[in-house]
């Protein structure tokens, strides 16, 4: 680069973004106002997942895709689970479904606090991480941690242990729980519903960069309610697809410029996953208390503000809780705890709502139920798009800043997606020109 | 009044899912505890901050699968007055050790279009074949209280009590009856380390050996049992080949069953 140029522009750099899942980098190269590059560099080493499945039995893939994320192992257990019951022909009873349901919200409990809570609201306040922001917020943070662990023990108690939880399989669960055992949670639910609550009220407080896009949003949608690991895949833009229809609209690009697969829809682009897709395609299945909590905090039925995100979190957090507590007031205890389920050739789908986006599974297997093909797409990746796009148009709003404001802006931007980098069967390593 | 410097606690990672890391901040009873006893001076999951090296205690996640991560271990070495590696990746390769026994780049062109643009090693290998580990926490994931008792032995300068028994005896103590005796279902519990506290028998499942081998284990005798209930030699090999797959015993094992199987395969098809 000439003394002109570096002049001329300004370089963001961030080596190793922070407060987030998993090893990624962000880098931009800006002209006065105007974002000439942007890199979102993920040097996760590729782990080659969809490679070693293959040769697997298909009663393994719930347990082994667990390893790929272990903030959202239940994300990749239900998609697994739920392409090998299609194959099988398999489908579970009710309180089976609702016990599946009830370890989602778990996640979307913990994962949602952990990320508002410790890793984007420091952001907000001006803290380096949550650990600087409970000498102010003592109160703030310890009844996160709370809620959090509130998450974690509706998984241990369903799952075994809340890190790739061992109880779900192909079928059902190894063991069921007694309608007492989960009644135990219900005060310690009904304190969660006020303290997310007054969380809600706290985070619609936060002075929010008046920034919005004109996204396509892609999340799931079922015909009784919010989504979780049922339901068609559709978009504000005309997709309303079965799941085997996937792959046919979106299109994972493996690019040399990219630092993973970026997953576009065939006909338009970039798409965005997560809670606000879900929150805008669904606000009609949210619970009457939940949408006046939205309402309160300042939310309509639809955001288009990423930064946002963190609020409708919150939002959802209230949700599962709420949701947690009518699972375990109408569940009755299975005979069995799990359908047997035989093998068969075929090929099957899986898709669940990580807290993060769908997370999207493609399994073949042969009539021993061994594994012959598998291909996942995770929700960061489809969001990598997004994110770069995002910060293209964020820039020139804060072209004004320091360049050590402008930087932590950026992060930020980053991190209302709540990337999850270990999610990492579709990244890759990427060299680039640094300036 | 001298008051006593906080220990500088470092994080790093290398090739994992995260989960490892996550525990420390899943305690979420002891974590403003442990902030207030050690300084958190790297740790990018939770924090922007960064405090310079040298540091008192690294904790290290994942297996090194790069050349670059081949040379960072070095370097996080040389700053860390103790290192401690955390979960089944850091210390046995984790579950993307099964490349270990395949072709890698058959592996690269069946993920990604464009094999030129990855760059990988040929094999996936724990922290200890590169660098000296004072001490590892086992487990797919590791067990969080294992994390704080190792990081509070530490601090009193006394050796962190963490079990090498097997499963068998957390079965025992929570009073879990056999599964393999009772039910026939296969279990890796008694060649499998302890930690976890026995959850699969206590879920009505067998053991899958997340926690790598324990002291000792006789893996030729559970093999032999596995048979006799029935279990094929293939998925003998595929028990032994997961979370922990590089680790001695467990290789040994896998790779003997791996063959088996083989012969076995080409036996049926030989015309008879």
């Amino acid at each position: 680069m000439s003394p002109q140029d570096s002049k001329r522009y300004r370089n963001v750099k961030v080596d190793y973004l922070a407060r987030v899942e998993g090893e990624g980098a962000l880098y931009l190269r800006i002209d006065k106002d105007k974002v000439e590059e942007v890199e979102l560099r993920i040097f996760e080493p590729p782990r080659f997942f969809e490679a070693f499945l293959q040769g697997r039995r298909w009663t393994e893939a719930p347990d082994i895709t667990a390893r790929i994320c272990g903030i959202c192992p239940i994300a990749y257990q239900s998609s697994a689970i739920s392409a090998m019951e299609s194959i099988a022909g398999v489908t579970v009873t009710e309180p089976i479904r609702a016990l599946r349901r009830l370890m989602y919200c778990g996640e979307w409990i913990e994962s949602h606090i952990l990320h508002m809570a410790m890793l984007h609201a420091p952001d907000f306040l001006g803290y380096e991480d949550a650990i600087q922001m409970a000498q102010h917020h003592p109160d703030v943070v310890k009844n996160a941690l709370r809620l959090k662990k509130l998450g974690n023990d509706i998984m241990t108690f369903l799952g075994g242990r809340e890190i790739h939880p061992i109880n779900m399989r192909v079928g059902g669960f190894y063991s069921v729980p007694e309608k007492r055992d989960l009644e135990h949670f219900i005060p310690e639910l009904e304190w969660g519903l006020e303290a997310t609550r007054e969380l809600a009220h706290l985070l619609a407080g936060f002075d929010y960069p008046d920034f919005e896009r004109d996204y396509e949003y892609v999340a799931m949608r079922h015909p009784e309610e919010y989504p979780m690991w049922q339901g068609r895949i559709v978009s504000n833009r005309g997709l309303d697809i079965d799941w085997p229809e996937f792959f046919d609209h979106i299109e994972e690009r493996h690019m040399p410029q990219s630092t993973a697969l970026h997953s576009v829809i065939k006909e338009r682009g970039a798409y965005m996953v997560g809670p606000i897709a879900r929150y805008n395609l669904n606000h009609d299945k949210l619970s009457s208390d939940a949408r006046a909590l939205a309402k309160e905090a300042g939310l309509g039925a639809s955001c288009a503000n990423p930064f946002q995100s963190i609020l409708v979190r919150g939002i959802e957090t209230f949700y599962a809780i709420e949701e947690a507590l009518r699972l375990i007031t109408n569940y009755e205890k299975p005979d069995h705890a799990y359908i047997e389920a035989e093998p068969k050739a075929g090929t099957g789908y899986g898709c669940s709502e990580a807290p993060r986006g769908i997370c999207f599974h493609r399994y073949s297997i042969d009539d021993d139920g061994i594994i012959t093909g598998a291909r996942i797409a995770p929700p960061t990746a489809q969001n990598q798009a997004t994110m770069e796009e995002d910060l293209v148009d964020l820039v020139p709003l804060f072209a004004n800043n320091t360049d050590e404001e402008l930087t932590w802006k950026c992060e930020q931007a980053v991190r209302n997606y709540d990337p999850c980098i270990s999610c990492s069967v579709h990244f890759l390593k990427l060299h680039v020109d640094r300036c | 009044m001298h008051t006593p410097r906080k220990p500088k606690l470092a994080v790093w990672k290398f090739a994992s899912c995260d989960g490892c890391q996550l525990s420390l901040l899943d305690c979420e009873d002891e974590l403003l505890a442990v902030a207030n006893t050690v300084s958190i001076a790297y740790f990018p999951e939770a924090t922007r901050a960064v405090v310079d090296g040298p540091y008192d205690i690294s904790l290290v996640e994942g297996s090194i699968s790069t050349g670059e991560d081949a040379e960072r271990i070095q370097m996080i070495r040389d700053e860390s007055n103790l290192l401690i590696t955390i979960g089944a990746c850091a210390t046995s390769g984790g579950i993307q050790g099964l490349r270990n026994f395949a072709n890698v780049d058959q592996y690269i062109s069946t993920v990604y279009a464009h094999p030129e643009y990855i760059h990988t090693l040929r094999n996936v290998s724990p922290i200890s074949q590169h660098v000296f580990v004072d001490y590892e926490v086992r487990g797919c994931p590791i067990n969080k209280y294992h994390l704080v008792e190792v990081l509070a032995a530490h601090l009193a300068g006394r050796r962190p009590n963490i079990p090498s028994y097997s499963v068998c005896v957390e079965c025992k103590r929570r009073g879990t009856s056999c599964v393999m005796v009772a039910h026939g279902t296969p279990c890796m519990g008694p060649v499998t380390q302890a930690g976890c506290g026995a959850i699969c028998p206590a879920y009505n499942r067998g053991c899958y050996g997340c926690y790598g081998p324990s002291e000792e284990p006789n893996t030729q005798a559970l093999s032999a049992w596995w048979t006799k209930l029935g279990v094929e030699d293939a998925d003998i090999a595929r028990s032994y080949r997961s979370y922990n797959a590089l680790s001695g015993v467990f290789r040994r094992e896998g790779s003997r069953y791996a063959k088996k199987a083989a012969a076995g395969a080409t036996n049926e098809e030989r015309p008879q």
